[in-house]
């Protein structure tokens, strides 16, 4: 239940926090919720992120409980993932599509128990989650109001919660959640999130929201701690190589122009789909374009020169227009132009000659360059830290 | 397990054992698995009185398609019809009448212009009804899959289209979507006589003349006339023997027939059937499973939506299928008499609707979830013609009674008695000595054909007749051309194109179709 507010944009549980922060005053509207832009400086946050931390009002972020003795069987016919092995305690990237095996959202799947479950993604999605619960024995409900949650990421993350004395947090590996014992209630801790850093993402009660924020910005006083905004955490995402809905794809059942979304294939998700498993939405078609071919495929592209290639086309060595760019940005840790293109088939392998063509304007002028573009098939930034068990103290 | 079979077909209605029959005969080993302890689906006969027997559900041949019955020989094993070519009469309370046969209306205060104007309205009805034949006896096309057959299909009906004549085609256009009301309304000015007509396009449906679609009931209800027929026929043995027959000259062509075998479900792994698991545990391994069940029934029940996926659950979950007609079984002491008809027309057709708004109003009620207090209904006494249904001198009554619509506020068990009431003081006005005659009686309601005949729903044509839900839409996307999304599983029965009616053409296209594409395979 969302609670009722007369404003047609709602506080998160955060808010009075966030607004004390917000020294910039950018905000902006996430799923009905007042988020926060950018609260000091941009570099400044994305820089916390990347070498101190930075915490991240995480509320708005769909989130569905599924419950019942078919949970499991119902999310295996939902995502294409495979999902029988993942064990209580694990989280698993998944995307779910529809008939046509078209890409309706991604996101994570956090397991409570054999029971229970949840599910959170960019896009809402209850009607289509009802529509594929019957002939199940489930309960689905939206508790995105329900839960309160931070992203609390970078390198000095692990050492502030330690020393918020969660015992043991070091051991959480990567896409494992815990629960600690916090202020009379209980604090979900998952080592997850958008940044591609180490990091973990926190939920709790709405009731101990500020506690919890207050908690993380005293103890973090001496790791660098920053409130950070959406901005920073997009140039973060670039890095990482994680997509977004509605951003580097339309969910399918928004699509006008039926060839406009996209398959998991398409969307560089093909290691999501296990096409051995039991039925699930979307297999029959995609078992079909895994023989007959994709009609597009999702590279990632360094750029030349340091302008931002945003919408850019893609070009091919003909000159013949193959793409266009969903995502595109500056990486300060890689000092490289990065971008995320959607291209014709066969273009985009890395011996491909591609070229973006840039608009910039400079006092009112505007200049188009074509920029050489190479295709890279890693993320364009992971670091060991990331993944390393216990993680890294800093 | 020492049989193996070709092909299980789900159901021995008739369109099951048309299509078992017709695979049969070309050489495949097909069981039929029926959950009843006789065949027959809702095409059967069946004692609900001492002596006494009726039509259980379906109660008149309207449109048996005339090649099916010579196919399969029906004549030879045992098919006789005790009258056909019936006359139907629309009856009043005062004496008045109007007597349908072919072309031809008479009636007492008749006026010239619509005498005239219904043989008019009756061959113009009758052309529209060949083309829809000609549409019912083909795989429904594919719009927008480039099959070459199907090209060819669309290319014959826009041809088939085109041969009306300019004139014939834009009547259809105007017409074709709009709702009978208002075609009875421009040009009849009879009120018998439109309530009489208007039956026609709303029996069995979830609609009255005003609805959208009653053209298109009207016209498939008149797809006998294109075969060649000028009115329903009551075979002899009632309906049940019309499927007894089938049955027959399946077994004739090796199709083995198992009663009172209920299918647990219809076994898939990973999209493609292996068989299928009855009630008892025990399963037959086949590639090819064929569903004369209803699509709710078949996908919902004996598939299970978890074997299917989220959006075509839903379209199945969505398809309309609602019953709203119930039926009457009546046991007479003797011959009733009609007002305004003489003892030899008993055999006709016998309708009640005295008028279109009665009609209109009739079916008002059935949008709340309440019955009519002032229903139609379509009377047959099967014992004029057939002298096995009931002891000497005795007769049996058979009458589709509209609206009784499936979901009803009150509840059916609290209202059955009510409704049997509200049904016989109606019947009552037009032959008032019934009362007296009514030695047994029974209703069913939707909920009781749902329940006996195993249709999810009640509904006779499984699936609502509807252009929405109609030759390529029907029963939902993803399950047209009798193919369903699970490899290996089909529909023959009502629920598939063209729908429902005693008729075969869904089952004997369903088994073309199989052939066609299991030899591609």
């Amino acid at each position: 239940m969302i609670a009722h507010d007369e404003r047609r944009v709602i506080p998160t549980p955060f808010h009075s926090r966030v607004a004390a922060a917000c020294e910039l005053n950018q905000w902006e509207d996430w799923k009905g919720y007042t988020t926060a832009s950018a609260f000091t400086d941009v570099a400044l946050e994305y820089f916390a992120i990347r070498n101190t931390c930075g915490i991240f009002d995480l509320t708005p972020m769909i989130k569905y409980r599924v419950a019942g003795p078919d949970a499991g069987a119902y999310l295996n016919r939902l995502v294409t993932r495979n999902i029988s092995k993942q064990s209580v305690g694990q989280v698993m990237y998944c995307c779910w599509c529809n008939d046509a095996g078209q890409v309706l959202d991604d996101g994570t799947l956090f397991k409570f128990d054999e029971n229970t479950y949840r599910i959170c993604s960019q896009e809402r999605h209850m009607d289509w989650f009802l529509a594929s619960a019957m002939g199940f024995d489930v309960q689905i409900e939206d508790e995105t109001g329900r839960v309160a949650a931070l992203a609390f990421q970078g390198p000095t993350s692990c050492a502030v919660l330690r020393k918020m004395g969660f015992q043991g947090i070091e051991n959480l590996k990567p896409y494992r959640f815990t629960s600690f014992p916090f202020k009379g209630d209980e604090l979900m801790i998952s080592r997850t999130g958008f940044t591609g850093d180490l990091g973990y993402e926190l939920w709790c009660d709405p009731m101990f929201a500020e506690t919890l924020w207050d908690a993380l910005m005293e103890a973090g006083r001496n790791y660098g701690i920053l409130p950070f905004g959406a901005e920073a955490l997009g140039m973060t995402r670039i890095e990482a190589g994680f997509i977004q809905a509605g951003v580097d794809f339309v969910p399918a059942l928004d699509v006008v122009r039926t060839q406009r979304s996209r398959s998991p294939y398409e969307l560089g998700l093909g290691w999501l789909v296990h096409l051995k498993k039991a039925n699930f939405n979307g297999r029959k078609s995609l078992i079909a374009e895994k023989e007959k071919g994709s009609r597009y495929r999702f590279v990632r592209l360094i750029i030349e020169g340091n302008k931002p290639a945003e919408h850019a086309f893609i070009f091919n060595r003909r000159n013949k227009a193959v793409g266009t760019v969903t995502t595109a940005g500056w990486s300060p840790t890689t000092k490289s132009n990065l971008a995320f293109a959607s291209l014709e088939m066969p273009w985009g392998l890395e011996s491909d000659e591609l070229y973006a063509e840039i608009y910039y304007i400079r006092e009112l002028k505007w200049t188009r360059v074509m920029e050489r573009c190479r295709v890279v098939t890693d993320a364009f930034f992971d670091p060991e830290r990331r993944h390393a068990t216990p993680a890294w103290d800093f | 397990m020492t049989d193996t079979f070709d092909a299980v077909v789900i159901g021995a209605g008739h369109n099951g054992l048309v299509c078992a029959a017709y695979l049969a005969k070309r050489g495949r080993r097909v069981l039929i698995a029926e959950a009843a302890d006789s065949v027959g689906g809702a095409s059967i006969t069946r004692e609900f009185a001492d002596g006494y027997s009726v039509s259980g559900c379906a109660h008149l041949l309207y449109q048996f398609h005339p090649e099916i019955a010579r196919d399969l020989n029906l004549a030879k094993h045992g098919l006789v019809l005790a009258g056909k070519n019936l006359a139907t009469i629309a009856l009043a309370t005062d004496g008045r009448y109007r007597r349908f046969s072919g072309e031809v209306v008479t009636g007492n205060g008749l006026t010239q212009h619509d005498i005239s104007e219904f043989s008019a309205f009756n061959g113009q009805m009758t052309r529209y009804a060949k083309l829809l034949a000609k549409v019912a006896g083909r795989r429904p096309p594919k719009l927008v899959e480039s099959d070459w057959s199907d090209k060819l299909n669309l290319a014959r009906i826009g041809l088939d289209i085109r041969r009306l004549g300019r004139d014939e085609v834009r009547e259809l256009l105007r017409i074709g979507a709009i709702n009978l009301f208002d075609v009875l309304h421009d040009r009849f000015t009879d009120e018998l006589l439109k309530g009489a007509l208007s039956v026609d396009g709303v029996l069995g449906a979830h609609m009255g003349p005003r609805s959208p679609n009653t053209v298109l009931g009207y016209l498939y209800r008149h797809l006998g006339d294109a075969f060649g027929l000028s009115g329903p026929a009551i075979p002899e043995g009632g309906m049940g023997s019309v499927t007894s027959a089938l049955a027959a000259a399946a077994r004739s062509s090796g199709v083995e027939i198992r009663t009172g075998t209920p299918v647990a479900r219809i076994i898939c792994v990973a999209g493609r059937t292996s068989g299928v698991m009855f009630d008892s545990g025990e399963t037959i391994e086949t590639g090819l499973v064929i569903s004369n069940a209803d699509p709710k029934t078949t996908f919902e029940e004996l598939v299970g939506f978890p074997e299917l996926e989220s959006g075509f659950s839903r379209r199945v979950h969505n398809i309309r299928a609602r019953g709203t007609a119930a039926k009457l079984h009546l046991a007479l002491d003797g011959m009733p008499e009609f007002s305004g008809i003489d003892a030899i027309d008993s055999g006709a057709r016998l309708l009640v609707a005295p008028d279109l708004a009665y009609v209109e109003r009739a079916f008002d009620p059935a949008k709340y979830g309440q019955y009519s207090e002032a229903p139609i209904m379509e009377i047959t006494i099967p014992s004029v013609h057939d002298k096995t249904l009931a002891p000497d001198g005795k007769h049996v009554l058979s009458a589709v009674v509209q609206y009784a619509p499936y979901e009803l506020k009150a509840g059916w068990d609290e209202s059955r008695t009510s409704f049997q009431t509200v049904i016989v003081d109606t019947l009552s006005q037009y032959a008032p000595g019934i009362r007296d005659l009514i030695t047994a009686s029974e209703v069913l309601t939707p909920r009781d054909i749902e329940q006996q005949f195993r249709i999810r729903g009640g509904h006779w044509h499984h699936c609502e007749l509807s252009l929405d839900q109609f030759m390529m839409m029907r029963p939902a996307f993803g399950a047209t051309q009798y193919t369903t999304p699970i490899d290996g599983l089909y529909l023959c029965g009502a629920g598939a194109h063209p729908g429902g009616g005693v008729m075969g053409l869904a089952g004997r296209n369903a088994a073309n179709e199989i052939i066609k594409r299991e030899k591609s395979r």
